[in-house]
């Protein structure tokens, strides 16, 4: 044993050799490694603590490096960590500082050593065991070895340690001053309202001091400190505009600039001064200083746009930068300047920039155009036929992977706003007629956006046989399926407006060869019957069913008229537009278009209909169906005479008719609070309902017992008594019966995993094991039947005494309230956001303007209530530390604390939630700050009571 | 306060990693490389700042510098200064520059608990070696130990 000992020690390998190891073997280094590990497991069981200790070492270093486990380790290093020699225990402790974590199982034996080393003479222990519980500390060891670090504090023995951390915030020593300061700024961006009472001193520190890291500290203090305390903010602006008039130190500069356009912009010289510094950064040859200045730029861009305006060429030129970081520092910068006035401007800029740079940039160029300019509802577009264009433009640029976002908005904008639509027709005419689109899959939902709304707004569109042709294009079978599909939804649109106005044109040219006042009156009998019908089969529709959200059927009747009235309208507007589009030199809807239109159609979508997408397939079917429909008596030649002309019409021209009709329906935009603002009719119990549901769907859920309940009577008694006697013959002898029963139970349950009916261990073993609780269930079930029976009559009855009743006495009332709930519905509900539509040029939508200016007051009111409240706060804070002297110290001290509590988490001032705030605070505070902060919270008190009182008031007022 | 200390080679080999915060190691394994896979994109003349947050998180900065083989990185958040951080790890090279040994106990003399403790590196040099001869006083063995794995080396 001894033997062998020696020979590892002799030959085990060091960290040394190790790493060179490692480094000669680049290729298997994996294998090297798991070698390495076996080794090191041997070794580090060894007594000998050299050889553990190297062992250890090799671990820690191909744990940190090399990704190994280290955890079967623990013990061993805490074995090394209390040698007495100093090699090792620092190996020792390098190891447990390295691995241990909270889920360390060993972690409370390092305690007393910890202690030990604490309390050691020598400095380089102490240090060590000071570093390891920075680091690992948990609240196990806070609270042991708290009055370690504490004697530690009020002694000079080590270097890194520091008196009672307040008191030393007057240190003259600087490695002590900064490492106090160093604390406080972590503390202070966690919590700074409990560390106002010490600005006396960071103020001090913060003239007095020439060290450029304390001053950097201190100036994130009070850029914490300044937004709480205006007067604060008032007291530092000068020192720090001072700082910035003549350091040389960059670090420093930069800190005082970002304090000061952070916390303290309110200032207006110092802002100013702050940005000419800016200016220098942005203009340095260091990238470093210029991503930085841009930073600032963009910490200031809320409060003072001017200052970004003003360095705007800067912040174009940066866009070509070559450091990725600045060129997306300056394009957020760019975004944050873009406004009404400029949008344009700006996109055309990025779009050019965008065409040269990389894929990424590129896409992150297009992303944030895409996201400002529908910030708000498009707040910043006044010209949507530009928006329109420069959709379709971003599409072409080659790196385009923005299809998701571009598909959206198409639908989005189309939706919304009315006036744009031609144009976006016209936009999506030309992304789709160009088959080289169709070969980057990254476009093809902007491609399907396209079709969607070239067909859904077909009558703007200026050629609608280009239109089908660019539908129908064969690259098309490069597209998704259900993209395709609404390819072939849009055909099927373009086909029905193709052929309506090819009817209308028709019947103008009969029109104007008959009497027009013959012609007339028949024509407006029959748009009457259209309409009828039209209200039939929009009935019929699912799209419609959402307007029938009653199910008084005086409500639908109304509905009906309504939308009789809608369509009505909506048929003649199409029919003008049709009308006057053919008119418009559009004399295109001959007979042979037509014809030839159709043909197509046929051809292309023949292949479809056969198509293995039940998508494609369907609607690729459903517009040959229509074509085989109509095509027979709009497509005979017609040589007839005119009576036998419009009866064969009639048929061709009512089915074209009503689905241009269907077609003509407007879709708008549903917001997502839609259905909450949907009013509940009268009569319909929501809640009540769903309670029955509940019980029903508990019994659904156990259907034996049902079944049992209702076979049997609904006693419960009756039914355990059957149901024990089951179970006893189960238990006595598995009989034929009993594993029918089971089989049966199988059935219903779907419990496969049981074992199979012949094994008899398992059909004897289940029932006991389950039967408790189903009996229980069994009981609670008979009772929720009985429940159910009672509630399910309730409120059957309910209704049928009630929905006469109400109905007649609330004729009047409910007229009223059906008519004035109806335009809200309509206007906010379904289409709200469409009446929203940025009407003209007006650009921005009415509603959404006003919600805007309500959010806004509602913003500025909260603020208003918070200045008050600070202002308050600040008032009532100058008589608390004003306090009379005869109250005594210490309960000035609980009184003043309390009152800082209240402060900061207002309405919960009780002593007893405080101390609880107090744990959950400190359990919240990462490891390796514990045993500082809770040092600092005892050390905390007395200070309070020293530094607060007298000098506060003096300072801040 | 300090987040992280890194060095790597430019291979993405890892030659010191130190997290202030407690870390798996497998969580360290995976931000090592996330980080070179952002470093070795970045040419020469460019900033040394790295937008962090997608790697360790919103509000985490990250500076480096790229010496020779080496890039030296400092992971912080906002309580940091970046150009100071930027300057410590000039000092930290520069202390190693002087003695290149015992990285651990130098990057343990400049950064507390991720907190900076010392700037200096004439300073932190003086603790090194008071460090390293008491390390090589107490443990004679170990240098026993090292000179006959030293020599089986050879």
């Amino acid at each position: 044993m001894a033997g062998t000992s020696i020979m590892e020690t002799l030959f085990q390998r060091d960290l040394d050799d190790l790493i060179k190891g490692i480094r000669q073997q680049q290729i298997k280094e994996s294998l090297f490694i798991s070698k390495a590990i076996e080794e090191i497991r041997r070794e580090i069981k060894s007594t000998d603590l050299p050889t553990k200790s190297a062992a250890l070492r090799k671990l820690s270093y191909l744990s940190s490096l090399h990704g190994a486990d280290m955890s079967f380790a623990a013990f061993h290093a805490v074995e090394v960590m209390s040698s007495p020699q100093f090699f090792y225990k620092k190996i020792g402790y390098h190891a447990v500082t390295q691995s241990f974590n909270d889920d360390t199982p060993v972690i409370l034996l390092i305690t007393n050593q910890l202690r030990k080393d604490l309390n050691s003479s020598n400095q380089f222990e102490v240090s060590l065991a000071l570093e390891c519980l920075s680091r690992i500390g948990n609240v196990d060891l806070a609270r042991d070895l708290t009055p370690e670090v504490f004697t530690l504090l009020s002694s000079n023995a080590v270097r890194v340690c520091f008196k009672r951390l307040v008191e030393n915030l007057e240190s003259s020593e600087p490695v002590i001053l900064s490492a106090v300061v160093g604390v406080f700024c972590e503390l202070c961006l966690k919590d700074p309202r409990s560390y106002l009472p010490l600005a006396p001193e960071f103020y001090k520190i913060l003239v007095d001091s020439k060290n450029n890291w304390l001053l950097i500290k201190v100036l994130k203090i009070f850029a914490k400190l300044a937004t709480l305390e205006p007067r604060l903010a008032k007291r530092v602006v000068e020192p720090i505009c001072e700082f910035m008039r003549r350091t040389e130190a960059k670090s420093l500069l930069f800190e005082c600039i970002r304090t000061v356009l952070s916390s303290l912009s309110e200032y207006e010289s110092a802002v100013k001064l702050a940005v000419v510094k800016v200016r220098e950064f942005l203009v340095d040859d260091d990238p470093n200083l210029k991503y930085l200045g841009l930073q600032a730029l963009s910490i200031i861009a809320p409060k003072h746009l001017w200052a970004v305006l003003e360095n705007k060429d800067f912040v174009i030129k940066s866009l070509s930068d070559g450091d990725y970081n600045i060129k997306l520092e300056s394009l957020r910068l760019l975004m944050s300047m873009v406004s009404e006035s400029n949008v344009a401007e700006i996109s055309r800029v990025l779009i050019n920039y965008a065409l040269k740079s990389d894929p990424e940039f590129c896409n992150q160029i297009l992303g944030s155009i895409l996201s400002t300019c529908c910030r708000n509802l498009y707040e910043v577009i006044v010209d949507f036929d530009w928006y329109a264009s420069l959709l379709g433009e971003m599409v072409r640029i080659p790196h385009c992977q923005k299809g998701e976002e571009i598909e959206h908005q198409i639908i989005d904008i189309a939706m919304r706003v009315k006036d744009v639509r031609p144009a976006l027709v016209h936009v999506c005419r030309n992304l789709l007629i160009d088959p080289a689109l169709l070969g980057n899959p990254f476009l093809h939902r902007i491609l399907s956006a396209a079709a969607w709304v070239s067909g859904e707004y077909v009558e703007f569109s200026r050629n609608p046989f280009e239109l089908m042709e660019a539908l129908l294009q064969p690259r098309t079978n490069l597209l998704l399926p259900s993209i395709r599909a609404v390819y072939v939804q849009s055909v099927f649109k373009v086909l029905i407006f193709c052929a309506h106005s090819y009817l209308l044109h028709k019947e103008n040219i009969s029109s104007v060869n008959t009497d027009n006042l013959a012609s007339e009156v028949p024509e407006s009998v029959f748009a009457r019957m259209s309409c009828e019908n039209s209200d039939l089969a929009t009935s019929e529709a699912p799209a419609s069913s959402e307007q029938h959200d009653s199910f008084n059927p005086r409500n639908i009747n109304q509905s009906f008229g309504d939308l009789s009235i809608e369509n009505g309208g909506d048929a003649t507007v199409s029919n003008s537009q049709a009308s006057t589009s053919a008119s418009l030199g559009r004399n295109s809807f001959t007979h042979e278009s037509i014809v030839n239109l159709f043909n197509i159609v046929e051809l292309a979508l023949g292949p479809l209909s056969r198509s293995h997408d039940v998508e494609i397939q369907e609607r690729a079917r459903n517009v040959l169906g229509f074509t085989d429909l109509i095509e027979q008596e709009i497509l005979n030649p017609v040589v007839q005479g005119e009576e036998n002309l419009a009866r064969a019409e009639t048929e061709a021209s009512r089915v074209v008719k009503l689905m241009c009709d269907a077609f003509s329906e407007e879709l708008g935009p549903v917001s997502t609070s839609a259905q909450d603002r949907v009013p509940v009719p009268d009569g319909l119990l929501l809640k009540e309902n769903l309670a029955d549901l509940e019980t029903i769907c508990g019994d659904i859920q156990l259907p034996l017992s049902s079944s049992f309940s209702l076979s049997s009577t609904p006693l419960g008694e009756a039914v355990d008594i059957s149901r024990t006697n089951l179970q006893s013959k189960d238990e006595t002898e598995p009989s034929h019966e009993s594993t029918s029963l089971l089989a049966e139970h199988r059935k219903r349950h779907g419990l496969y995993y049981l074992a199979s009916e012949k094994s008899e261990g398992a059909s004897n073993d289940y029932p006991p094991a389950n039967d408790p609780m189903s009996q229980d269930k069994l009981n609670d079930d008979a009772e929720d039947l009985l429940k159910l029976t009672e509630q399910s009559l309730a409120p059957k009855k309910k209704p049928n005494q009630a929905k006469p009743r109400p109905v007649v006495l609330k004729l009047d009332g409910d007229e009223i309230s059906v008519a004035a709930k109806k335009p809200e519905l309509k206007d906010d509900l379904l289409s709200g956001v469409v009446q929203d539509v940025l009407l003209g040029n007006d650009g921005v939508p009415s509603s959404s303007r006003s919600n805007r200016s309500e959010n806004l007051s509602g913003k500025s009111k909260g603020k208003e209530k918070l200045s008050t409240d600070l202002s308050l706060e600040t008032k009532e804070n100058v008589p608390g530390e004003k306090m009379p002297d005869h109250v005594n110290t210490s309960s000035r001290r609980s009184k003043h604390r309390s009152h800082g509590k209240e402060r900061r988490q207002k309405g919960q001032g009780k002593d007893g939630e405080e101390k609880e705030d107090n744990g959950q605070k400190e359990k919240r505070k990462s490891n390796h700050h514990r045993g500082k902060h809770k040092a600092h919270q005892r050390a905390d008190e007395p200070l309070n009571v020293v530094a607060q009182t007298p000098v506060i008031p003096d300072f801040l007022l | 306060m300090i987040k992280s200390v890194m060095v790597m080679n430019t291979q993405g080999k890892p030659r010191l990693a130190k997290f202030y915060d407690f870390q798996p190691v497998e969580k360290q394994q995976e931000l090592i490389r996330s980080v070179f896979g952002v470093l070795c994109g970045r040419a020469d003349n460019v900033s040394n700042f790295v937008e962090a947050d997608s790697i360790f998180g919103p509000g985490t900065r990250l500076v480096y510098k790229h010496f020779a083989t080496l890039y030296f990185v400092f992971i912080f958040d906002s309580s940091e200064n970046e150009l100071a951080m930027l300057d410590l790890i000039q000092v930290f090279v520069e202390t190693l520059d002087k003695c290149f040994k015992n990285l651990h106990t130098i990057l343990d003399e400049i950064i507390f608990g991720g907190q900076v403790l010392e700037t200096s590196s004439i300073e932190v040099i003086k603790a090194v070696e008071e460090i390293s001869k008491l390390e090589s006083a107490s443990n004679a063995i170990a240098l026993v130990s090292k000179s006959v794995s030293g020599w089986r080396s050879r």
